[in-house]
């Protein structure tokens, strides 16, 4: 299946959503203005753990202007705690601090008042007597039995611990040649949208009813919230046409979205907290992955991997959230993209004095794959191989698909040695030799990056039964509703909100593909949660496949309803119809047809020209489940994740200025197979910026804390982000390895590019670093970091 | 609370407001005058977010109190077309380009590219690394930010850097 055979999908179009955001029209959560509006600041924990003994509220209270001054307290009397994702009940969280403040930054108290800066003013006056406690920062001294316990009554720090055993691996590694352990550090990053969280809500006492404008992207995020605020769950409105100003799986403001909506319900008035830059990065609860990855391969001379070991241990702060399940969502990928017999996965979260992580692009992938490239190159460099040839060697061939790995997913499709091939010769390779040689003549350490990888897409939720046995949740749905009205009008709906991946034209597009009606007429809207269809939302790299197949799905429906009153109102059988631009026409004879508007006129006016038992009007939806999805893991923990598996190998050339540590990316082409693309613009922009992200991962970003658990990087002078200077121009090459599980073949993409970037970019400096006989195995390469890994030589030299 | 009386023109309009003196002149156009297009990112003058066109140049709108705006005249990202359902040339090519995703930074990138083109109407690709390197993107990597500015400043036409 090629895009040459569809009329609309894989053809350029411009976005739908791009007209608003230019003319500064968007519709962020910080944009929405309620008359009587309140605003929220908040005062948060200055110590990494203490215990509150007493705050004064009254003289922050006697400020005019001031309306409310709410504690944990409040909170804990009037709310339910937040759930932690595995089964810990004893790992509490709600959105402030209950007696005891567990990391710098945590909300101790928030204060209501008429605007943003009289609630600042105000929190400066609250006083709040602490006791400071012991605390950990270092999550393997967390791990110690001696360490402080960051939650008493649960006993340990240790949150989650499982070690899966996938295969013969003891054997495996007896009959290998040889085999190497390393240990790889991602460090604390994260997503860090520009726009920081916002949420504005609204209470009305008469309907009982609380409105929410969130700039949220979360899977059942209204239920979650009822929950936690006590109401039924038709009690609360998410409005979901709240553009998202970025996101990246990010944006859960489930604790902001409590605090605003209690607030809102106790004043009943409308109330709004939008995170200052440094609330998001200390207090927002929004860091990622921060892991220590030990592994060993078991390889044979010939650079075939036969097994690994590999032990996670990921430190997800002071509270639980989504955040342990990252560690589960790479068992559907847990060997790349090769051929790797057999698997032990140990899997570690720890609770730490920081910052609680939340879920981040690739939802742990990204790190689990850097760990695992780390370690090809290590192998091709112990083997004296080329980092391509034992690629080669390992990589899953194109005829072996289905290919079932051995935690028990199953890949769907891919030749990934032919994308490997044509990202090599688009560089070309031998050019990118020719240039880093001339880099290293003129005295510059060059070196060039490998990686090649997965992207697990269609996102489903089997790692939450997998690492939480008390949840049993197969179904991971996503749905489409579309109308069309008398004026012949298409209209569809879908259920959550969108952060940059342009739905609103990945549903327009599949919907006139099967329709053949023109996508810019068709108009998408964002329902809100109570009138909305169920949905995931866009995580886990799903939407292409969920929304794109429920869309498909319910235009399917629709153009079979209309072929129904076509047939009859012609008296012919259906199949001697063609369907052409909304009207049918007889096969035989040209001059027997029906046209759109003639079938709308019938369906939502004439009654009695209907088939008998048809419903009347033109509407209907479409729920589809994840495919291959529904099934729970088994007592070894071999899991069917994700669906489809996108892959993509990056090539890139780099050079190290030994004076300064400083990396400069010359050229970097990324070959990239995501099956059918729906949106080719789309796609390449989010491959482009997962790049970019990930060369932030991989050189720039890091969440640091001082050993007392201060943040040391809240504003963007210490938190640095890629610019248009460090980010390279980047050349995508795509391939199609059609996915036989969807709609048109599509895959997933949202991650595309983050997933293999860090990697590749490690890759390229260990390379460079590869002349002076050393190697860097924490990310972020910074210039600091690589400056004295060059200096620690020389002094040893 | 101190107050001050401010008259400013943006996008050609004149405003007379009597304000806190604290007031950024982010928030003045976004709370005051419910010109929401222009966004705040990081509130400390390192994303670019919040560009703005001050007497025709481009600064940080989080980093300069509306009061300092005083007399003066501001372009935001709703005066950058020239009039309503019209876009400008670099509007444009950010939609026929996919320059954006999340539609956050959008505002200040087409500041900074509306400047870049004023000044030098034919940019190399390097010379719009420059320009917009002072503005953060999330989303896109940059790549197809360059690709719009090089389409709309290309007399002949769709361009790829």
């Amino acid at each position: 299946m090629s895009n040459a055979n569809f009329k609309y999908i894989g053809k350029h179009r411009r976005a739908v959503e791009h007209r608003r955001f230019v003319v500064g029209e968007g519709n962020f959560a910080a944009d929405i203005h309620l008359r009587g509006m309140l605003h929220v600041a908040i005062l948060a924990s200055p110590y990494a753990h203490a215990k509150i003994k007493s705050i004064d509220g009254s003289a922050a209270l006697a400020m005019p202007g001031v309306h409310t001054v709410i504690t944990g307290a409040d909170l804990f009397a009037d709310t339910d705690a937040i759930l932690p994702g595995v089964d810990a009940p004893l790992v509490k969280r709600y959105p402030m601090a209950i007696d005891i403040a567990r990391y710098a930054g945590e909300w101790v108290a928030a204060v209501v008042a008429d605007t943003r800066a009289l609630a600042e003013d105000a929190v400066e006056l609250l006083d709040v007597e602490y006791e400071v406690l012991d605390h950990v920062i270092d999550p393997e001294d967390a791990l110690s039995p001696s360490s402080p316990l960051i939650h008493q009554a649960h006993g340990s720090n240790i949150i989650f611990k499982r070690k899966f055993t996938w295969g013969e691996v003891d054997q495996h590694f007896s009959e290998c040649d040889h085999e190497i352990s390393y240990r790889v550090r991602w460090s604390r990053n994260s997503t860090v949208p520009i726009e920081t969280f916002a949420v504005a809500c609204n209470w009305n006492d008469s309907t009982q009813i609380i409105d929410v404008w969130a700039s949220i992207q979360m899977p059942k995020f209204p239920d979650q919230l009822a929950k936690a605020l006590r109401l039924d769950g038709n009690a609360v409105r998410v409005h979901f046409d709240v553009d998202v100003g970025g996101s990246y799986g990010l944006k859960r403001g489930l604790k902001h979205s409590i605090v605003v909506a209690y607030l809102a319900r106790k004043l009943n008035r409308p109330v709004r907290f939008v995170e200052d830059r440094l609330e998001n990065m200390r207090g927002g609860d929004m860091q990622g992955p921060d892991r220590i990855f030990d592994v060993t391969l078991g390889f044979n001379s010939d650079g075939v991997i036969r097994s690994m070991r590999m032990r996670a241990v990921d430190d997800i702060g002071a509270y639980s959230g989504r955040s342990p399940l990252q560690l589960g969502k790479p068992v559907g990928a847990i060997i790349g993209p090769y051929r790797i017999q057999s698997v032990e996965y140990e899997a570690i979260a720890v609770m730490t004095n920081k910052t609680p992580q939340e879920a981040v692009r690739g939802f742990g992938q990204s790190p689990t794959n850097y760990a695992i490239e780390t370690g090809v190159d290590k192998i091709a460099r112990f083997l004296k191989l080329d980092r391509i040839e034992i690629r080669n060697k390992n990589l899953i061939g194109k005829d072996e698909f289905p290919y079932l790995i051995p935690s028990g997913t199953s890949y769907d499709s891919g030749d990934y040695e032919t994308v490997l091939k044509k990202a090599l010769n688009e560089a070309p390779l031998s050019e990118l030799i020719a240039e880093r040689d001339r880099l290293r003549q003129s005295g510059l350490l060059a070196g060039i990056g490998i990686s090649t990888c997965l992207e697990p897409s269609g996102g489903n939720s089997s790692f939450e039964p997998l690492f939480n046995p008390k949840n049993v949740t197969t179904t991971w749905m996503d749905s489409c509703f579309i109308r069309i009205d008398l004026s012949g009008s298409i209209t569809a709906i879908m259920g959550t909100s969108t952060s940059g991946q342009a739905h609103e034209t990945l549903v327009s597009t599949v919907v006139g593909e099967i329709l053949d009606r023109p996508p810019d007429d068709i108009r998408v809207l964002h329902a809100d949660s109570l009138n909305a269809l169920p949905s995931n939302s866009p995580v886990g790299s799903r939407m292409a496949i969920m929304l794109g197949g429920a869309a498909a799905g319910a235009a399917k429906k629709l153009r079979s309803k209309l072929l129904t009153i076509a047939a009859y109102s012609l008296a012919m059988s259906p199949e001697a119809l063609e369907y052409c631009e909304g009207n049918f026409i007889s096969k035989q004879d040209p001059t027997k047809k029906i046209s759109w508007a003639e079938l709308v006129e019938i369906a939502h006016r004439k009654f009695h020209e209907l088939p008998p038992l048809l419903e009347p009007g033109l509407q209907e939806k479409f729920v589809w489940e994840v495919p291959t999805g529904g099934a729970l893991p088994s007592a070894d923990g071999r899991v069917q994740m994700y669906p489809c598996h996108s892959f993509e190998a990056h090539v890139l050339l780099a050079s190290i200025d030994p004076e300064t540590g400083i990396v400069k990316i010359y050229k970097y082409i990324c070959g990239h197979d995501c099956g059918v693309m729906i949106s080719p613009d789309v796609v390449h922009g989010m491959t482009y910026g997962g790049i970019a992200h990930g060369l932030g991962a991989a050189l720039l970003e890091k969440f640091s804390f001082s050993d007392e658990g201060q943040l040391l990087s809240g504003t963007f002078m210490d938190y640095l982000l890629p610019s248009s200077h460090e980010v390279p121009a980047i050349t995508i090459v795509d391939h199609c390895t059609p996915s036989p599980l969807t709609e048109f073949g599509q895959k997933g993409s949202g991650e595309a590019g983050y997933l293999g970037s860090p990697a590749a970019i490690a890759s390229a400096v260990n390379d460079a670093l590869a002349e002076r006989n050393i190697s860097i195995n924490t990310l972020p390469m910074t210039p600091d970091a690589i400056w004295t890994a060059l200096h620690e030589h020389e002094l040893e030299a | 609370m101190n107050t001050v009386s401010v008259q400013i023109i943006v996008n050609g309009t004149l405003y007379a407001k009597e304000i806190e003196s604290r007031m950024t002149l982010v928030d003045f156009l976004r709370d005051e005058l419910g010109l929401t297009g222009t966004h705040a990112g990081c509130e400390h003058g390192v994303c670019g977010a919040c560009s703005i066109l001050l007497n025709d140049e481009p600064i940080r709108s989080c980093c300069i109190f509306a009061v300092q705006a005083d007399g003066m005249a501001v372009t935001t990202v709703e005066g950058l077309a020239l009039g309503r359902g019209q876009l400008s040339k670099i509007q444009d090519a950010f939609c026929e380009k996919h320059a954006l995703q999340c539609g956050y930074c959008t505002p200040g990138m087409l500041i900074a590219c509306h400047d870049l083109i004023k000044h030098t109407p034919h940019p190399s690709a390097e010379e719009v690394r420059e320009a917009i390197s002072s503005n953060i993107c999330r989303c896109t990597g940059y790549q197809q930010i360059v690709d719009a500015v090089l389409y709309a400043t290309d007399p002949k036409g769709a361009t790829h850097e």
